[in-house]
C-alpha cells in the first residue's frame, strides 16, 4: 500500500506509531499530485513550499501532519483563493476561514486549493474559469460539482480528505460521482466565516473523505461554534459530541424513512435498483425501514432557484472592480468601469444566476417569488420536521444518475439543475446529509447513497453511514489512472 | 396646526407645507456595527478598517450589541414600542463607497416604532411623531481629487447609524429646525450620539410638499438631500416651499425627485427624478440572525434613562423657580444640566446659579471654546463666589473680577496639570477629575491675593461720600430741585473713588440721609 492510499485514521496511527513521519507522507502526496493531477486537473494551486513549512507547527494535534485539501472558495491567508472566477484569479486573503484555522490548529497541512464550479454554483464543476476537473473513474465525465475538485482528488488519492462546500448539493453529488464520502453539516454546525459566499442561508462547509470514520475526524476538528459567523450555533450545538466515538454501533432498531417521493421518474433504474439494494442492505444490519412522505419535494428545486440566485446576487456585488479582484481595462466612467468588469470577471452561469437573482428581488417581483419560495421553504422544513417524528434517518439516492459526460448539460441549465434533485431539500431545511459509496453501475461508474439526519443529529447519520459501509467493500475500490 | 404657521407671504396663506424628515445619527460607539474596528473622526484614510469593514469575500457581519442597545434607548426616550422581534435587511445597491455592494439597513422590521417627541417654536408646544427607528451601517466616503482621480476613504464604513424618520408632522421650517435641535438635544442626552451636524454625525433628509390650505391628501413630494448644518435645515426647506409655491402659482406640476441643496447658492437642484429612483431590492439579511429582544433587557435600559430636558425644564420651571429662558437654556444639554444642579446642590441660589452660568460663565467657555462638559470651574467654585456676594463680603462688581481671575487661575492649572477631557467625559465625570487638580483656587484665596474686599467702615464711606458732593455743588443743587435720577451719578462717582471696594447700597443710603 502507497502512503497516498492511507485514509486519514490510518495515516493518524501509522505517524503515532512512527512508521512514517508527516515529511514522507507529504511528498509522497505532492509526487502523487506531480503524477496524476496533469490528468485529473483537481488542483487549482499546489501548496508544496507552504505545505513544507507548515510541517512541524503542531506535532501533537488530532491532525498533526495529516495533508489535506481545501476548496478554492475558503479563504487561506496568503494563499490565493480564486473560487475558480476570473474575478479572483489572484486574490490572495489578508485572512484565515474559520473551518481551515481549525484544521490548522489541529495540526493538518495544506496541501492546495481545489477546483470548483465558479463561486460553487454549478454541478458539474464545467463552469470552473480555468479548467473542467475529470471524473477519476472516467476522465470523460464530470466530477459532479461544485466541491469537483475536492471529490476527484481524496478519490484519486491526491490528498488524504479534503473540505468542500455545499448549496445545494455541491459535497454529496461530487462525492457519489467520485465514490468517496461527502458531508454536508446541519446548517450551524460549522462556521461560515471565510467561506466565500454563495447563498448565505445554504451554504455550509463539510469534509469529503475516503470513508465515514474520516468524516467524524474532519467533522469533529471543523465543527462549534464561532463568534464571527451569527448564524454558527451555540456551543452546546455545534461543538462536539466526539462523532467518531458514535460510529461502530450497531442500527439495530433504526429507523430508516424512504421518502416514496424520491423515487420517481427520471431516475435513473440502475441507480434506482443500486440504491434501493442498498436501503435493503441497512434493513438486514437491523434496521426499520418506514415508508415517510416528503409532500413539497417537488417545489424544492424551483425554490432553491430563487433563493440560491437571490441571496448571491448581493452576494456578489462586492466584485465590482473597485477595491480588489479583476477590473476591466478601458472603462470610460464608474458605470461603465462596474459593468466590463462584471461582464468580463464573471462566466456565463454566474452572470445567469446573478440576473435570475437580481429580478426575484426586484420592486414588484418580490412578494411573488422570494417570499413566495421563503413561504415554500417553510413548508419544506416542515415536511422534514413531520418525517423524522416516525424515523431516525432518510435514505434515498443522491443523484438522479451515475456522472454524465462532459459537455452533456452544459447548454441546458434545467437539465443540469435537476441532478441536485434529491440534495436541494436538506440545504433548504438545514438538515445534514451525507453520501456515500453504495456501488457501481454497468459501466463501473459510482453510485451514492445519501442519508438525511435531523437537526444537529450527524451522530446518527454518521453511524448508520458507518454500518453501512463497513458491510460493503465500495469504498476500497479505487479508479484504475 | 397650519394656525401656528408663520403667515410669511401671501401665497403661504393659500397652501401648507407639509415636512417630514429623516434624521441620521452616527452612534457614539467606540468599535463599528459589525466588526471591531474603532470609530474615530479624522484618522489617515483607511487605517480604521479590516477585512469586514472592507467587504474582503468571505467575511460576516456580527452586530454589536451596544448599537442596539443605544437604538433601544433612544427609541424609549421617544415613547416607541421596542419591537420583540426585528432584523436586519439588505439594500443593494453599487457605489465605490460601499464595498459590500449593499448597506445593512432595517426594512419591514425595525427596532423601534411608533413614538414621538415634543418640540417648542413661538412659546407653543408642538407633538412630532416617529414612524421608526432603524439601525444600519454607514457608507465610506468618496474624495474626488481634483486631477480627476477618485480615491475612496473606508473609515467611516461600518459606522453605527440610527436613522430616526418623522411622521409629517412639521408644517414649516421653523418647526423642522426645532425638531432637529430636539432631536440633537435628546441624542446627546441619552449619549448615543455626538449629534455634531457639521462633523456629519448628524444629517438629516427632508421631505416636503405643499398642498392647499384644507386640503386632506398630501401634494406631490420631493426629498430633499445634503442638509449638512442646523441653519441650511430651515434654509433649504424655505428654499423648498418658495419653490414648490412659485411652480403651482404658474399652473405647473411637482415632480417627485430628490433635490440636492446647493449651500454657496441657497437653492434645491435635482439630483434624480422618481424613474431613476434605485430599486434598492431589500430582502432579509441572511448572515445575522432575527434580533429577539428580552423585555426584561428594555426594562434595564429604560431604568438607566437619564432624565430628559422636557422633564428637566418643568422641574426647573416649577421647582426651582428660574425664568423660562435661563430653563431652557440650562437643559438643552445635558452637561449643562448636570453642572447647573450640581451647583444647586452644592447649596447655589438657583437663579444667582443661572445668572452666572448664562452670562459670564457661557461668556468665558465661549470664548476658549468650551463648554459645561469641560467647564475649568467647578460647580462648588461658583456658589461660594455667589455665597462671598450674597453675604456682603464683596459686591457684585467685585465678584465678576474674581471670578474671571479664578476661571483663569483653574483653567491654567488643569493645562498644567496631567488632566486632560475626553469626549467620554461627561460633566460630572470631569467635574471628579479636575477637582483636586483646581483645589487651592477658591474665592477666598483668590480675593485675599487680589486684596478685593468690601469696606465696611462708614467712616470711609462717609468721607467718600462728602467729598463727592463737596466737588459736586451744581448737581447737589439739582438733586435737591428735585433731580432724582442724579443718584446713580453720585454712587457711580463714590464708586470709582472708593475703586469699588464699598457696598453700593450703603453708599445709596448715605447720600439720601445727607441730601435729604
Amino acid at each position: 500500500m502507497q502512503l497516498y492510499e492511507l485514509t486519514i485514521k490510518q495515516a493518524i496511527e501509522l505517524l503515532k506509531k512512527g512508521e512514517t513521519s508527516p515529511k514522507e507522507l507529504l511528498e509522497a502526496l505532492l509526487s502523487r499530485i506531480e503524477a496524476i493531477d496533469s490528468k485529473v486537473k483537481a488542483f487549482v494551486t499546489v501548496t508544496a513550499d507552504e505545505a513544507r513549512a507548515q510541517l512541524g507547527n503542531k506535532t501533537d494535534g488530532a491532525l498533526s501532519g495529516i495533508p489535506l485539501g481545501i476548496k478554492d472558495n475558503m479563504c487561506t491567508k496568503g494563499v490565493r483563493t480564486t473560487c475558480s472566477s476570473r474575478m479572483l484569479e489572484n486574490f490572495v486573503p489578508p485572512y484565515e476561514s474559520t473551518a481551515t484555522q481549525k484544521l490548522w490548529d489541529a495540526g493538518a497541512v495544506l496541501l492546495g486549493k481545489l477546483n470548483m464550479d465558479e463561486f460553487a454554483m454549478g454541478s458539474s464543476t464545467e463552469h470552473s474559469a480555468f479548467f473542467r476537473t475529470c471524473n477519476p473513474w472516467d476522465l470523460k465525465r464530470v466530477t459532479g460539482g461544485s466541491s469537483g475538485g475536492s471529490a476527484a482528488a481524496v478519490a484519486s488519492d491526491m490528498c488524504l480528505g479534503a473540505l468542500g462546500s455545499d448549496t445545494g448539493g455541491s459535497i454529496r453529488q461530487p462525492a457519489a460521482f467520485c465514490s468517496v464520502v461527502g458531508l454536508k453539516p446541519t446548517y450551524g454546525r460549522v462556521s461560515r466565516f471565510g467561506l466565500v459566499a454563495f447563498a448565505s442561508s445554504l451554504d455550509q462547509i463539510g469534509p469529503i473523505t475516503k470513508t465515514v470514520e474520516d468524516s467524524a475526524i474532519l467533522l469533529n476538528a471543523i465543527c462549534g461554534h464561532d463568534p464571527q459567523d451569527s448564524t454558527s450555533a451555540p456551543e452546546d450545538m455545534a461543538g462536539t459530541p466526539d462523532f467518531t466515538k458514535q460510529i461502530g454501533r450497531d442500527i439495530k432498531g433504526l429507523r430508516v424513512g424512504v421518502p416514496k417521493e424520491y423515487f420517481i421518474e427520471g431516475l435513473d433504474a440502475e441507480v434506482e435498483k443500486i440504491n434501493r439494494d442498498a436501503i435493503k442492505q441497512l434493513e438486514a444490519l437491523g434496521a426499520e425501514l418506514v415508508e415517510v412522505s416528503l409532500p413539497h419535494t417537488d417545489y424544492a428545486v424551483p425554490v432553491y432557484y430563487i433563493i440560491a440566485p437571490s441571496e448571491a446576487s448581493s452576494n456578489l456585488a462586492r466584485y465590482d472592480g473597485v477595491k480588489y479582484g479583476f477590473r476591466a481595462e478601458g472603462a470610460s466612467d464608474l458605470m461603465d468601469m462596474y459593468m466590463k468588469s462584471r461582464s468580463e470577471g464573471f462566466g456565463a452561469e454566474v452572470k445567469r444566476r446573478i440576473m435570475l437573482g437580481t429580478y426575484a428581488l426586484s420592486s414588484g417581483y418580490y412578494d411573488a417569488y422570494y417570499l413566495k419560495a421563503q413561504q415554500v421553504r417553510t413548508l419544506i422544513k416542515k415536511d422534514f420536521h413531520d418525517a423524522f417524528k416516525h424515523v431516525d434517518v432518510i435514505a434515498s439516492p443522491t443523484t438522479p444518475e451515475a456522472a454524465f459526460l462532459a459537455g452533456e448539460k452544459t447548454s441546458d441549465p434545467i437539465k443540469m439543475y435537476l441532478s441536485d434533485i434529491f440534495t436541494i431539500s436538506a440545504n433548504l431545511a438545514g438538515n445534514p446529509g451525507i453520501s456515500l459509496p453504495c456501488g457501481f453501475t454497468k459501466n463501473g461508474l459510482p453510485v451514492g447513497l445519501q442519508l438525511i439526519g435531523k437537526h444537529f443529529d450527524e451522530a446518527t447519520v454518521l453511524k448508520a453511514a458507518h454500518a453501512y459501509e463497513q458491510s460493503t467493500d465500495w469504498h476500497t475500490r479505487k479508479p484504475a489512472l | 396646526m397650519s394656525a401656528q404657521a408663520k403667515p410669511q407671504d401671501k401665497a403661504n396663506q393659500k397652501y401648507e407645507t407639509v415636512i417630514g424628515l429623516e434624521v441620521h445619527a452616527q452612534m457614539r460607539t467606540e468599535t463599528k456595527i459589525f466588526c471591531g474596528c474603532r470609530v474615530e473622526f479624522g484618522a489617515a484614510p483607511n487605517t480604521l478598517t479590516c477585512p469586514v469593514s472592507t467587504g474582503m469575500p468571505g467575511v460576516l457581519p456580527v452586530l454589536h450589541r451596544k448599537a442596539l442597545e443605544f437604538s433601544i434607548r433612544t427609541g424609549l426616550a421617544m415613547d416607541c414600542k421596542i419591537a420583540p422581534f426585528s432584523r436586519f435587511a439588505r439594500k443593494n445597491y453599487f457605489y465605490p463607497d460601499l464595498p459590500k455592494g449593499y448597506q445593512i439597513s432595517q426594512y419591514e422590521l425595525p427596532i423601534c416604532e411608533h413614538g414621538h417627541i415634543d418640540i417648542e417654536v413661538e412659546g407653543a408646544t408642538k407633538r412630532i411623531g416617529i414612524t421608526r427607528i432603524h439601525m444600519e451601517d454607514d457608507a465610506g466616503k468618496n474624495i474626488h481629487d481634483p486631477s480627476g482621480v477618485s480615491l475612496v476613504d473606508l473609515n467611516r464604513t461600518g459606522t453605527p447609524l440610527m436613522e430616526i424618520v418623522s411622521e409629517p408632522d412639521m408644517r414649516t421650517p421653523e418647526e423642522a429646525g426645532a425638531y432637529m435641535r430636539k432631536i440633537r438635544t435628546i441624542v446627546r442626552y441619552l449619549g448615543v450620539s455626538d449629534g455634531n451636524m457639521e462633523q456629519g454625525s448628524l444629517r438629516c433628509d427632508a421631505n416636503i410638499s405643499i398642498r392647499p390650505v384644507g386640503q386632506v391628501e398630501f401634494g406631490t413630494k420631493v426629498e430633499l438631500k445634503n442638509i449638512n448644518s442646523f441653519r441650511f435645515v430651515e434654509r433649504a426647506i424655505a428654499y423648498e416651499i418658495k419653490r414648490q409655491t412659485s411652480v403651482i402659482e404658474r399652473g405647473g406640476e411637482i415632480v417627485q425627485e430628490t433635490r440636492l441643496y446647493d449651500t454657496d447658492r441657497n437653492i434645491t437642484v435635482s439630483m434624480r427624478a422618481k424613474e431613476e429612483a434605485h430599486d434598492y431590492r431589500y430582502f432579509p439579511d441572511p448572515d445575522l440572525v432575527p434580533m429577539v429582544v428580552d423585555p426584561k433587557w428594555i426594562e434595564e435600559i429604560r431604568a438607566g434613562l437619564p432624565e430628559l430636558p422636557d422633564v428637566k425644564r418643568k422641574r426647573y420651571l416649577n421647582d426651582l423657580e428660574i425664568s423660562e429662558d435661563a430653563a431652557a437654556f440650562i437643559s438643552e444639554e445635558r452637561a449643562t444640566a448636570e453642572w447647573f444642579e450640581a451647583a444647586v446642590d452644592k447649596g447655589g441660589e438657583p437663579k444667582s446659579v443661572a445668572n452666572w452660568m448664562m452670562g459670564e460663565l457661557t461668556r468665558r467657555l465661549n470664548d476658549d471654546k468650551l463648554s459645561f462638559a469641560n467647564c475649568p470651574v467647578i460647580p462648588i467654585k461658583l456658589v461660594e463666589l455667589i455665597n462671598d456676594i450674597d453675604s456682603g463680603k464683596i459686591n457684585a462688581r467685585q465678584g465678576k473680577t474674581v471670578f474671571n481671575s479664578l476661571y483663569d487661575r483653574c483653567k491654567s492649572m488643569i493645562e498644567e496639570s496631567p488632566v486632560k477631557p475626553s469626549p467620554a467625559d461627561g460633566s460630572l465625570a470631569f467635574i471628579g477629575k479636575v477637582e483636586p487638580v483646581t483645589s487651592r483656587a477658591t474665592s477666598s484665596v483668590i480675593r485675599e491675593e487680589l486684596g478685593i474686599k468690601q469696606s465696611t467702615d462708614t467712616g470711609t464711606i462717609e468721607k467718600a461720600v462728602q467729598e463727592v458732593l463737596d466737588k459736586n455743588p451744581d448737581e447737589v443743587e439739582r438733586f435737591r430741585g428735585g433731580d432724582q435720577k442724579l443718584m446713580g451719578f453720585f454712587v457711580g462717582q463714590v464708586m470709582k473713588a472708593t475703586r469699588g471696594e464699598v457696598d453700593a447700597k450703603t453708599v445709596n443710603e448715605m447720600i439720601k440721609k445727607k441730601l435729604g
